[in-house]
């Protein structure tokens, strides 16, 4: 497989053209999996843009999305393959009275028309170019964990009926968390680690401006400004990526040119889901004795 | 995408000899500083580093820690390490060139800088400055945030305040100290608003309070600037090994509660809160794939139904959770104080998996303080109210373990039942008052389990006036949790 990216620079401006704001961390860590042929475990808070980044890769590679969701209780047969077993009983059913030994049949039903390829075995299956999301991958199980080993390390699935399927094409393999749990060390060392913080004032301004079409630079700004004022506040949630983009829209809806104190107040609970992080906000950002200007 | 130009793109350098070595030493220095680095991710390094332009710090930098550094814990120290190590390493300085480091002293009669903040990349100029104008210069690069400018004046500042001397056995702290004592971050930053409010007349608190963040996000990269300086002419000084090992830091989860300096205290806090979901979690995973309860005979009959009557499908109650009520007993006199909040804040970080938490706080006297975090979102602010609230003084001051736990045994021992579980927390240096440690016996024969926690090193119980000894003779554990990753690994056993 060729080279899909040349150097550091061009993973970052061609993310740029999707919209994806990435900062020289994340486009270098890209740009190296891709070269080292190894997935990517992207960590971070919620919301700071670690699935889309998994989105934008497909998009400006054009490979084709696999997502796999976890989950609890996720299982081999929902991640990797799974016998058809309806098929299989029509096959042995159809053969009754037939001069076809059992031997024939007994082969037979365990070939790959009678195998249902969850997204795991796709992506390695897959002809075309793939991009392969493992979504949230600390709701897994630890022993659950190691069903990802195999294709992690060797891009390889071993089918006990059928043998070992080799990857036609290596995919680019994202595994996103949130860090609810430790992750195992075995699966940690076979992946290259990306964190994904909450961006820079500056960067943030950015996305604002690429995300929210209609802003002016100015509200932007303030915008920008008003989230890393809030980001330094010990809360029980800090607002997201998301939530920030969110705002401004919402900022544009209401027609606000400039955040006063009052704007921010009545707009607040977008940005901040817990009353306690908002009274506390609040109370920080406005004026010291509570009264509002 | 095929890429247009490079079809291939930049093919892999080859590793020369003194690369391999450098990368080397990094690791060693790496797992000195207690990152758990592997061979395979060791071997990965050293196969990142061929594709990536090795003159891009950046670059190299993230291609190191991505392959490196797989906990974001881990993330200061790795880049303290880095640029230690790559200090004398970095664009200006190439590898190995570490006389051109060393007359970094003597460049400083280049042209006089000016304002723009041209000519500061290479630091030091600015030797006529009286330290009025210096200070002006700040203030100036400051209010623009100019980084060029910020980096001149560093330098600048370092070279003039901080009074380095070859060969002197001094951390970089007592330099930064000294030198940020003669710049007055403070007053420049007052100076900084002063003028804003000047120039746009009168600004909201809202805008005001922007404006202060704005700024004290520069003047921390200010200071950011004056430690890397420090620690590049101490690496130049004293060698890339002495510094690194000046410079090593305990990992967040390691840091001794007793002796975590200010920065280090918050840094805890931060990492509290994280472990505390992350511990919740586990455990109600752990609870959820328990062993199964006792048959239910209802629904085993009515699922009988299907099967003609055959209970061909047993179906099983879900386990009664087992929730231990706990009282947590916390020492509160100084030393031990930080100990106890952390532990305090854990054990109600997760109070959903235990079926009550009461919490009492002593120092000579003492008092329960489960009220302050009933119903309150904000533990930190309960943990504030229980240092100044709670009535735990009966003398003077001083840790009296036989008396607060007489108070205790006599107020509140009735409520120990057999499902209580018991969590004392202090160093029990008990200057030399009463043990009375017959209270804990007694407490031992009522409560399902009492344990000491105890935030000093094994080697130092039972010395002086430490009496540890003497009550653990009754408690079903005694144990030793000086930082949150031993704490963390007795409240998960705990519930």
């Amino acid at each position: 497989m060729s080279n899909r990216f040349s150097d550091v620079a061009t993973v970052q401006s061609d993310l740029r053209d999707v919209h994806y704001l990435a900062d020289e961390g994340i486009a270098g860590v890209v740009y190296l999996a891709e070269r080292l042929e190894k997935p990517i475990l992207v960590e971070g808070p919620a919301g700071t843009g670690k699935t889309q980044l998994a989105k934008s890769v497909s998009e400006i590679t054009g490979a084709r999305l696999i997502r796999l969701q976890c989950y609890e209780g996720l299982d081999e047969s929902k991640a990797l393959y799974e016998w058809n077993y309806k098929k299989q009983l029509l096959r042995i059913q159809s053969e009754r009275g037939d001069e076809h030994s059992w031997d024939d049949v007994s082969d037979d039903i365990f070939s790959d028309q009678f195998l249902l390829t969850r997204p795991l075995l796709e992506a390695i299956s897959a002809d075309d170019p793939v991009v392969l999301l493992i979504d949230e991958v600390d709701r897994l199980e630890v022993e659950t964990e190691a069903l990802l080993l195999e294709i992690l390390s060797d891009y390889q699935v071993s089918i006990p009926e059928l043998g070992t399927i080799q990857a036609k094409q290596i995919p680019l393999v994202f595994l996103t968390s949130n860090n609810t749990r430790e992750l195992s060390e075995a699966l940690k060392r076979r992946c290259l680690y990306l964190h994904v913080d909450y961006p820079d004032m500056e960067r943030e301004k950015e996305i604002v401006l690429t995300k929210v079409p209609d802003i002016t630079e100015n509200l932007a700004d303030q915008v920008a400004r008003v989230v890393r004022s809030i980001r330094q506040l010990e809360l029980k949630k800090a607002p997201s990526v998301s939530e920030t983009i969110d705002w401004a829209k919402t900022l544009i809806l209401l027609g606000v040119e400039k955040i006063d104190e009052q704007t921010a107040a009545d707009t607040i609970n977008i940005l901040l889901k817990y009353q306690s992080d908002i009274k506390k906000t609040l109370k920080e950002l406005g004026s010291a004795d509570g009264v509002s200007v | 995408m095929t890429v247009t130009g490079h079809p291939e793109g930049t093919p892999p350098r080859e590793l020369g000899e003194p690369l391999l070595d450098l990368l080397g030493g990094f690791i060693v220095q790496l797992r000195a500083a207690g990152l758990p680095v592997s061979l395979t991710e060791n071997l990965d390094a050293m196969e990142a580093v061929k594709h990536v332009p090795i003159e891009d710090r950046e670059t190299f930098k993230y291609a190191l820690a991505a392959t490196l550094v797989k906990h974001y814990n881990h993330w200061n120290a790795f880049e303290t390490v880095f640029e230690v190590y790559f200090s004398l390493r970095g664009p200006e300085y190439q590898i190995g060139d570490e006389a051109e480091a060393l007359e970094l002293e003597d460049d400083g009669d280049e042209a006089d800088t000016d304002q723009t903040g041209q000519g500061n990349q290479q630091g030091g100029g600015g030797d006529d400055l009286t330290p009025e104008e210096l200070a002006e210069m700040l203030y100036q690069a400051l209010m623009r945030g100019d980084q060029p400018m910020m980096r001149g004046v560093a330098r600048q500042a370092v070279k003039r305040y901080a009074g380095m001397e070859p060969g002197r056995p001094v951390g970089g702290t007592y330099y930064l100290y000294r030198t940020l004592r003669n710049l007055d971050l403070d007053g420049v930053l007052e100076r900084l608003l002063e003028q804003d409010q000047n120039e746009e007349g009168e600004a909201s608190e809202f805008d005001q309070r922007l404006q202060r963040d704005e700024y004290q996000s520069r003047v921390d990269q200010f200071q950011k600037e004056i430690e890397s300086e420090i620690r590049r002419r101490l690496v130049a000084d004293r060698g890339v090994e002495a510094m690194a090992k000046t410079l090593r830091k305990p990992l967040p989860e390691d840091v001794d509660f007793m002796h975590a300096s200010r920065e280090e205290m918050a840094s805890l806090r931060k990492a509290i809160y994280p472990l505390t979901r992350k511990l919740a979690s586990r455990l109600q995973r752990k609870r959820r794939h328990g062993r199964k309860g006792p048959l239910d005979f209802r629904r085993t009959v009515r699922a009988s139904l299907s099967y003609g009557g055959v209970p061909a499908e047993p179906k099983f109650r879900n386990p009664h959770p087992h929730k231990p009520e706990i009282f947590v007993i916390a020492d509160i006199s100084g030393s031990v104080a930080a100990f106890a909040r952390f532990t305090l804040h854990l054990v109600y970080a997760i109070s959903g998996q235990f079926s009550k938490v009461r919490s009492f706080v002593f120092i000579d006297g003492l008092d329960e303080v489960t009220p302050y975090f009933e119903g309150v979102d904000d533990i930190n602010e309960a943990v504030h109210r229980v240092n100044t609230e709670a009535d735990v003084v009966w003398v003077d001051g001083h840790s009296d373990y036989g008396h607060a736990l007489g108070v205790f045994w006599e107020k509140y021992g009735k409520d120990i039942g057999p499902r209580t579980s018991i969590m004392i927390l202090g160093d029990a240096r008990n200057n030399y008052h009463a043990a009375e440690s017959w209270i804990v016996r007694e407490m031992q024969d009522k409560a399902r389990q009492v344990y000491w926690l105890n935030p000093e090193p094994n080697s130092y119980w039972d010395t002086g006036d430490s009496i540890v000894g003497e009550y653990a003779q009754y408690c079903d554990g005694t144990f030793e949790v000086r930082n949150l990753r031993q704490l963390e690994a007795f409240v998960e056993n705990l519930a």
